[in-house]
Formats: structure tokens, C-alpha cells, sequence
């Protein structure tokens, strides 16, 4: 049969599924077949294809989170054989095509896996620490002006650039999957630095610092161990330097004296 | 939110702690390197440094100190990242993460098994193996001390898990200690990693050369 398939440049797949029913239930690994996939399917449209298959059957088909399929929203979310987003460097798993894959290939398909990311039902997860974390420091009050504006502040190139690539975080989270420790330094790390490094960013600065971390603990998110898994399986390669940069901040944070105590009081 | 419950706080604590101690390795290994000068360098060097009293005792305070406060949060830390992330993956392909890196507590833990075994030793001197005199001038024997108990193999391979044990630590916790207070970027991170690993080499092959050499007949009176 599979040279056949081979003939007619499909393939068969065997996968293997995290499927859970909701929030706090019991999961559970299924084993499906997916048949007549192209190379020129997305991982997504792989399980479009098996998707309409179970519902062809009167099946509860595998959720999983997706939106523009293009990779630049942050919203897919699939661990794939053990690497967040399947591996190829700097691809989100919608972007990661079934060339990819030989025909036969089994392949495991699990959710992120972190306390601060429950598990809502199968492939999706919440990730709504993530945005608490933006609303506890990732933001500025200073007025920017309008598009004329832009260039009333002078910012150097390499201040730009370096902000610019902080700035490419897309907020899917897979650092947090890849982490050991389910950790989101390159996350806020990314978000600090970002902010940090351009004169709109100071005002908050010291505060941002303090009050993301706190939020950090108290979504349930672990501690950095420097393994520096977050930045391989990143599909916008996060440097760490951004970590990095994060530990600076806080320490720059307490020598601001009233920065510093609301740092150690926690107001 | 207090710089100990803090979880970066916390994390620089463990990066200093962890420098002093990589220090006290290095001078450390510079002191008792005085064996390869026989009996009169390390007798001397010894008597030397405790001759310095108060300061001796001041550092040895000051380590412990450190020591301290570095298991104190390896064992905190390491607790919080292990409940943060409770559902292990079927499969997971590691990218990046190395043996050493992911066994820093076990590693860590070994550790403070050896130090314990090697203060009761060579500091406390009340291990059985223990041979207690003096020299011909008159000092404390160190050398004939240490030669006594390198004279059996099971101490000497000990010691030489122990430094394996060092170098696993180290060669992931010194590139570690840069990261963690911040003073690094991506161009001095390459750098950090060389040196942690060097650094590491250097201790494993430099404290295991003193027990094999005495053992082997080579390192003599
Ligand atoms: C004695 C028992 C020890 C224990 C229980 C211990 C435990 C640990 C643990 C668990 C970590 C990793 C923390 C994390 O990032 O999650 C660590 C890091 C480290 N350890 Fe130790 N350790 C011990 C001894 C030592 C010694 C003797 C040295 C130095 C000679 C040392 C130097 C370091 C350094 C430099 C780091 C990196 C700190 C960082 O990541 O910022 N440790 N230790
Ligand atoms: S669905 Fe938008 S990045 Fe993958």
C-alpha cells in the first residue's frame, strides 16, 4: 500500500493524540490514521484532513488552536514529537509543512504542558498568564504622538534593532512549553528588553520590572534554569541575551530607591 | 515581594553564592597544588595559612555562608520548577538542555555529600584513615597525612566521582552565573560557555592528579 501511496504522492501517517474532554478531566493518548496527506499540506490542514474524517464517523474532532496560518499570530500551539512547533528551526507549526515527514512516519501531538497553561480540551491550552503578564507591565503611559511624530525622539539604529527583535515575540508560548521548568523568562524577558531600551519605555521601567516578575510567580510560571531550551524551540528565535537583559533590569530596579522598595515590598 | 521569595532574586543569590564558591575552588587548587613541591611546600603553605588565624576562621564562616544560602535556594528553586511543570511530555526532544544542566540538584547534592566527607577528613581529621604528626621542623605533617589516606583506592576513586561531579556542575553553572545576574549578551555568551568548560577541566584534572599521583607511587616523599 505504501508504495502505491508513494505513486500518488500521498502519504500515510500514524498519530499519536493527547485528546482531553475539558478543563481538569482525565486525558488520555489516541492513535488515529491520517491518509491521503500531501507534502504541500500544512500540519494544520494534516489535521483538517483527519479532522473531517472523524466527523465524517459522528467523532468529536481534535481541537486545537489556529488562526491566520501564516505564522506570524501566535495563536497554533502543538508540541510535535517532542519539540514545541515540530522543530524546524524558526517555523510555527502551521508554517511546517508534511515534506517534512516520510510516509509511515508515526507522530506525536501533544498540548504545551505547564501549570500556568491549563489544559482546555486536547491540543488547546490557556494561555491567558501570558496576557496578564502584559497587563501587569508590558505597555507605556508616555504619549508617543501621531504617525508625524515617529521621529521626535531620536532612538540609534541599534537601539531600534535591538528592540525590534525583542519586539518579534509572538506570544505563542512555546518558550514556556520547551522550558523544563515551565518558565517564562523569554517572554518577559523579551517584553523588558523591548520596552527598556527605547526612551518611551523609562517611565515604567523599574515598576514593569517588579511587577511582571511578581506576576510571573503568581501565574505559576517556574524559575530560569539556563538551559536556553526557550530560545531553540522559539519560531522567532528569542535570544536569551533578553533574559539576560531582564536580570539587569530588576537588579538596576532596587538601586532605584523607590523602585527599589516597592521591589521589595511588592506594592 | 522580598529578594528571597523573588524568583530572579533568588537566582542571583544562587549565581553569587555559586562564584565565591567557584573562587574558593580556584584558590583552593592554587594552594594545594604546593604538594607537587613535596612535604616542605604544602607543610609550609599550611602552616602559613594558619598562622593568619582570625582571617582563616572569618573565611571559613564566610564560605559557609555561602554554601548555605546556595543550597538553601538550589533546593527552593529547584522544589517550584519541578511543580510548575506537573504533566511530564510522552515524548520530549531535548534542543538545547545538557545532562549536566538538567542534573544541577543531583549534581549539587553530591556535592554536598563530598564537602561534608572531606571536611570531617582533612579539616576535622576524625575519619578512621586519618594519620596525625609532625614533621621534621616541627609542623603539622599534611603531606604524610594526606599520603596515608591516598593509599586506598576506594578513597581515591571518591575523590575522583567527586571532582567528575564538579566538572558536571560547573561546566554548566559558571556559564549559568553570568546569565543569572545579567552581565551577559549574546556575544559574550559563546565566551562564558568556553570558560565555564575550560575552568571545569582544569579543576577535574588538577584535584584528581593530587590523589592518583599519591596513590600510583608517583607524588613521593
Ligand atoms: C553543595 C551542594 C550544592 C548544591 C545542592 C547545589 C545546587 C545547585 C543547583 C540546584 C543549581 C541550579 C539552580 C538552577 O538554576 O535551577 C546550582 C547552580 C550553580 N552552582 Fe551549585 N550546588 C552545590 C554546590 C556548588 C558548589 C560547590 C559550587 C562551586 C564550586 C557551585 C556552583 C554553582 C554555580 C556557579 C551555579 C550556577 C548559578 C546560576 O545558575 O546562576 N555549586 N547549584
Ligand atoms: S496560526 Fe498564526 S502563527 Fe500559527
Amino acid at each position: 500500500m505504501s508504495a502505491q501511496t508513494a505513486e500518488h504522492g500521498t502519504m500515510t501517517l500514524k498519530l499519536i493524540v493527547w485528546r482531553q474532554a475539558g478543563p481538569g478531566k482525565q486525558g488520555r493518548f489516541e492513535t488515529y490514521t491520517a491518509k491521503n496527506i500531501t507534502p504541500h499540506h500544512s500540519f494544520l490542514e494534516m489535521l483538517d484532513v483527519v479532522n473531517e474524517e472523524l466527523i465524517l464517523e459522528g467523532k468529536e474532532p481534535i481541537a486545537f488552536d489556529h488562526d491566520c496560518r501564516e505564522g506570524i499570530c501566535g495563536m497554533c500551539s502543538q508540541v510535535v514529537n517532542g519539540v514545541p512547533h515540530g522543530g524546524q528551526e524558526r517555523t510555527t507549526v502551521c508554517q511546517l509543512h508534511m515534506r517534512k515527514f516520510k510516509d509511515g512516519d508515526t507522530i506525536y501531538i501533544e498540548p504545551w504542558r505547564a501549570r500556568a497553561f491549563p489544559i482546555l480540551k486536547d491540543l488547546v491550552v490557556d494561555r491567558g498568564a501570558l496576557d496578564k503578564l502584559i497587563q501587569e507591565g508590558g505597555y507605556i503611559s508616555a504619549r508617543t504622538g501621531g504617525v508625524p511624530d515617529a521621529n521626535a525622539t531620536p532612538i540609534s539604529k541599534a537601539d531600534a534593532d535591538y528592540s525590534m527583535d525583542a519586539a518579534e515575540c509572538i506570544g505563542c508560548g512555546a518558550c514556556v512549553a520547551a522550558c523544563p521548568n515551565g518558565a517564562a523568562m523569554l517572554f518577559t524577558g523579551a517584553k523588558v528588553a523591548q520596552l527598556a531600551s527605547l526612551p518611551q519605555g523609562q517611565v515604567e521601567a523599574p515598576v514593569r520590572v517588579a511587577d511582571m516578575i511578581q506576576a510571573m510567580q503568581e501565574c505559576g510560571f517556574g524559575n530560569c534554569s539556563n538551559h536556553y531550551e526557550c530560545q531553540a524551540a522559539c519560531p522567532k528565535g528569542i535570544d536569551v541575551k533578553f533574559i539576560a537583559r531582564l536580570n539587569r533590569e530588576f537588579l538596576k530596579a532596587l538601586f532605584k530607591s523607590k523602585a527599589g522598595s516597592h521591589v521589595f515590598a511588592g506594592e | 515581594m522580598r529578594f528571597t521569595t523573588n524568583s530572579i532574586g533568588r537566582k542571583i543569590l544562587m549565581a553569587v553564592s555559586g562564584l565565591f564558591m567557584v573562587l574558593f575552588v580556584i584558590v583552593h587548587l592554587l594552594g594545594n597544588s604546593s604538594i607537587f613541591a613535596g612535604p616542605d611546600g604544602i607543610n609550609a603553605y599550611a602552616e602559613k595559612l594558619h598562622g593568619l588565624g582570625p582571617f582563616v576562621w572569618a573565611s571559613r564562616l564566610f564560605m559557609l555562608a555561602m554554601l548555605g544560602i546556595h543550597v538553601l535556594f538550589g533546593i527552593l528553586v529547584t522544589l517550584d520548577n519541578w511543580s510548575a511543570k506537573p504533566d511530564r511530555y510522552k515524548v520530549k526532544k531535548m534542543l538545547k538542555a545538557s545532562f549536566a544542566s538538567e542534573t544541577m540538584i543531583w549534581t549539587g547534592a553530591l556535592l554536598l555529600a563530598f564537602i561534608v566527607y572531606h571536611l570531617l577528613q582533612f579539616t576535622f581529621r576524625v575519619t578512621p584513615d586519618v594519620v596525625l604528626g609532625n614533621d621534621a621542623k616541627g609542623r603539622f605533617d599534611v603531606f604524610s597525612m594526606v599520603a596515608a589516606s591516598f593509599r586506598f583506592t576506594p578513597i581515591v576513586l571518591i575523590y575522583v566521582a567527586a571532582m567528575v561531579t564538579l566538572f558536571l556542575h560547573l561546566s554548566h553553572g559558571i556559564q549559568s552565573l553570568f546569565q543569572s545576574i545579567g552581565w551577559n549578551n549574546d556575544k559574550t555568551l559563546p565566551t562564558y560557555t568556553r570558560l565555564g568548560k575550560v575552568l571545569a577541566v582544569v579543576f577535574l584534572l588538577g584535584y584528581s592528579a593530587i590523589p592518583v599521583l599519591l596513590l600510583s607511587g608517583i607524588l613521593t616523599k
